[in-house]
C-alpha cells in the first residue's frame, strides 16, 4: 500500500502543478479587470460583445472545416497504408514531418506561398498568372490541415490494424460488397480512432495562432489569436483568461460529444 | 452426379513456395452432413475458404450446381459461414447481427423480423435478441452464428471448428443440435475439425486429409472399419498397428502365426499392416486365445480400463477392457478374423476401392 503512493506522487505533483493549478489561476484571474478590481465584467463583455462571439463562431468553424479537411484525406489514407505490405514503413513516412519544428514547417510554407515563390513560379509558368496565396484563408486551413494530418492517419490507422479481418470476411460472406462492408462493418467498428483523431485536431485547431498569424495574416481570428493578443498586445489578463475558459469548456464539451458510447449493456428485457 | 452441389476439380492452392493444397478432387451432394477431418494444417480450412471465396485457387476449378465460381466474389456466393472464432459484429446486438445478411438484401422490415426470430428459435435464443454480443456467453455467441448464418437460407452451410472453443460438455450437446438442425433444414453441411470423435458422430460422409490431400472419403463406419492407410487408423480412433506378411488371400501373418482373415487381393508374401482395434480384442486366460501378451501398464478410466501390453515379437498391443488385469501377467488376446483389417503400403483410395470391389 505503501509502495503504491510512492509510484502515485510524480502524477499526482504533474496533475497539481501543470493541469489544476494553471486552470485554477486562469479562472481566477477572468475575473478581474485590467486595473486589478474583482469584476464579472470580462464574462459579460465576452457574451454581449458581438466581436467576441463572432470570433468563437469563426474559430469553431476553421477548426471544424480544418478538422473535416484531415478526416477525407486521412482515412482513407489509413485504408491504403493498412492494405501495403510495408505498411509500418509506410506509415514512419507519414509521421516523419511531425518530427520537424513545426516553425520552421510554416516558414518554408512561407517560402513556398510567397508571390515569388515556388508556387507562383509554377502558376506562371502554366500560364495561369501569379496569385496572392499567402494570407488567404484557403492556404491557412491549407497549412493547419497539412502539419495535422498525420495525427489523425495514427489513431484511424491503429483501429484498422485491430480491426479483426474475419469481420469483413463474415460482411462479405453476408452477402455485403465492399461498399456496404465499409459502411456497415468497417466505419462503425473503427469510430474509435476517428472520435481519437477528432479530439487530436479540433482541441488544438481551436486556439492556433501562430498559422493564423503567418499564413493567414491574421484575417482570421480565432480564440487562440485573442488570447495572445489580451495576453501580450493589450495586456489585459483577465479578458484574455476569461477567453481562455471558454476555450477550456469548449474542450470538455469536445471530450463530452465524442466519448465512447457503447455502455448501453445490461438492456434485457 | 446430378445433384452435386458443389464440385472440386484438381484445385491446388500454393502460398508462395508451400503446397497447402495439392489437386483436391471431391463432390459434394446436396442434403448432407459432410466433415473435412484432419490435423492442423492439413488444408482442411483452405477447401472452407475456397468454397465461401476468401481466397483463390493457384490452379483447378471450383463448381457451384455445375457453374464454375473460381472468379466469383464471396458475397455473390449462395454460401455462408459460421467461423470459428464467430465474427459476430460487435458494434451490432444479437437481432441486428442475425438480421444483417437480410437487410444487405433489402428484404422488409417485417420478413426480417419474422425470419430473424425464427431463426433465433432454432438455435434456442429466442429472447436473446436485443443483448449485446459482449453479454454472451461462447456457447451463446456460438448460436447466434450459426442463426446469422442459416436465416439466409444458403445451399451450403460451411462450419470452421465452429465447436473448438466450447468446454466438452457443451461441445457434445452443440454436436447433437447441429446434426439436428441440418436434417430439419436440408441445408448442406460441409464441417471443418480436428477432432475425429466429432467427426465420426455427426457426419454422412468424412474426408480425411493431410499435407495438403484427401486420404480417404466414406461413411464413418466405412473409414472407422476399414482405413486406407497408417495415419488413417492411427488418426481415426485408437488402433493397434503391427506389421506383417499377407501369406495368400484371407490368410495373414503376424506374431509368427497365420491368422485368417476377411482380406484379399494383394500380392503373395507382401508386406502389410495389421490393424486390431482395442474394443475388439477380449483378455481371456493364458494360450485360450490367439496372442499372449504381457501387460505394461494400465490405467482404470471409469468405463474400462485401457491397458497397454507387448507380445513376443515386441509389439505393442492397446486393450480396452472392463476386466481388470496386472502389470507383468501374461495374458490371452481372443479376436474373430472379421476384426483384422490389413492395410497396404502405399495404396491410394481408388486402388484400394477397386481391390475392394474384387472381392466383396
Amino acid at each position: 500500500m505503501h509502495k503504491k503512493t510512492t509510484y502515485l506522487i510524480p502524477y499526482m505533483l504533474w496533475i497539481g502543478l501543470f493541469v489544476i493549478a494553471p486552470m485554477a489561476l486562469i479562472l481566477y484571474q477572468s475575473f478581474f479587470n485590467i486595473s486589478g478590481h474583482f469584476t464579472m465584467g470580462n464574462y459579460e463583455q465576452y457574451l454581449t460583445n458581438g466581436v467576441y462571439l463572432k470570433m468563437t463562431f469563426n474559430s469553431i468553424l476553421y477548426a471544424l472545416i480544418i478538422t473535416m479537411s484531415t478526416l477525407l484525406i486521412s482515412y482513407p489514407t489509413a485504408l491504403l497504408l493498412n492494405r501495403l505490405k510495408n505498411k509500418q514503413f509506410w506509415l514512419l513516412l507519414v509521421i516523419l514531418p511531425t518530427w520537424i519544428n513545426l516553425l520552421l514547417k510554416t516558414y518554408a510554407f512561407i517560402g513556398l506561398f510567397s508571390q515569388n515563390g515556388s508556387v507562383n513560379d509554377f502558376l506562371r509558368f502554366v500560364g495561369v498568372g501569379s496569385h496572392q496565396i499567402l494570407f488567404t484563408d484557403a492556404s491557412f486551413i491549407f497549412v493547419a490541415a497539412y502539419i495535422e494530418i498525420p495525427f489523425m492517419i495514427l489513431p484511424i490507422f491503429n483501429s484498422l490494424a485491430e480491426l479483426n479481418p474475419s469481420m469483413i470476411n463474415a460482411s462479405r460472406d453476408l452477402g455485403a460488397n465492399s461498399w456496404q462492408t465499409f459502411r456497415r462493418v468497417i466505419l462503425p467498428l473503427t469510430m474509435p480512432g476517428v472520435k481519437a483523431g477528432f479530439q487530436a485536431i479540433f482541441i488544438p485547431s481551436l486556439s492556433l495562432f501562430m498559422i493564423t498569424r503567418l499564413i493567414g495574416g491574421n484575417r482570421v481570428i480565432t480564440l487562440g489569436t485573442a488570447i495572445e493578443e489580451h495576453f501580450l498586445v493589450t495586456q489585459n489578463w483577465g479578458m484574455g483568461s476569461t477567453i481562455g475558459v471558454v476555450l477550456i469548456l469548449a474542450m470538455f464539451v469536445v471530450m463530452y460529444l465524442t466519448r465512447d458510447r457503447k455502455a448501453k449493456g445490461g438492456r434485457i428485457q | 452426379m446430378a445433384n452435386s452441389v458443389i464440385e472440386f476439380r484438381q484445385v491446388n492452392k500454393s502460398f508462395d513456395e508451400t503446397k497447402v493444397l495439392d489437386e483436391i478432387d471431391f463432390e459434394i451432394e446436396a442434403g448432407k452432413f459432410y466433415t473435412l477431418l484432419g490435423p492442423s494444417g492439413c488444408g482442411k480450412t483452405t477447401i472452407l475458404r475456397l468454397i465461401a471465396g476468401f481466397a483463390d485457387a493457384t490452379s483447378g476449378d471450383i463448381l457451384f450446381e455445375g457453374q464454375k465460381i473460381n472468379e466469383l466474389p464471396a458475397n455473390e456466393r449462395q454460401v455462408n459461414t459460421v467461423f470459428q472464432d464467430y465474427a459476430l459484429f460487435p458494434h451490432l446486438n444479437v437481432f441486428e447481427n442475425v438480421a444483417f445478411g437480410l437487410e444487405i438484401r433489402k428484404i422488409s422490415k417485417t420478413e426480417i423480423k419474422t425470419a430473424v426470430n425464427e431463426a433465433l428459435k432454432l438455435v434456442h435464443l429466442s429472447d436473446y435478441g436485443n443483448r449485446e454480443i459482449s453479454e454472451l456467453s461462447g456457447g451463446q455467441q456460438q448460436r447466434v452464428a450459426i442463426a446469422r448464418a442459416i436465416v439466409n437460407e444458403p445451399k451450403v452451410l460451411l462450419l470452421d471448428e465452429p465447436l473448438s472453443a466450447l468446454d466438452h460438455k457443451l461441445r457434445k450437446e452443440m454436436q447433437g443440435e447441429l446434426r439436428d438442425l441440418q436434417r430439419r433444414l436440408g441445408i448442406t453441411f460441409i464441417f471443418v475439425t480436428h477432432d475425429q470423435e466429432e467427426a465420426l458422430a455427426m457426419s454422412d460422409q468424412i474426408f480425411v486429409m493431410n499435407a495438403g490431400k484427401i486420404l480417404q472419403s466414406g461413411s464413418p463406419v466405412d473409414i472407422y472399419d476399414e482405413p486406407i492407410n497408417h495415419f488413417v487408423a492411427d488418426f481415426i480412433g485408437e488402433s493397434n498397428i503391427v506389421p506383417g506378411k499377407m501369406q495368400r488371400d484371407y490368410v495373414v501373418n503376424f506374431d509368427g502365426q497365420d491368422f485368417s482373415c476377411v482380406d484379399a487381393g494383394m500380392k503373395p508374401n507382401e508386406a502389410v499392416e495389421v490393424v486390431i482395434r482395442p474394443e475388439d480384442l477380449d483378455i481371456v486366460a493364458v494360450d485360450t486365445g490367439q496372442v499372449n501378451v504381457t501387460v505394461d501398464t494400465q490405467l482404470f478410466r471409469g468405463v474400462d480400463y485401457q491397458i497397454s501390453a507387448h507380445d513376443k515379437m515386441n509389439n505393442e498391443w492397446k486393450i480396452n477392457s472392463i476386466h481388470k488385469t496386472s502389470v507383468g501377467q501374461i495374458v490371452g488376446l481372443a479376436f474373430e478374423p472379421e476384426d483384422i483389417h490389413i492395410m497396404r503400403y502405399h495404396e491410394t483410395e481408388d486402388d484400394f476401392d477397386a481391390r475392394l470391389e474384387t472381392y466383396e
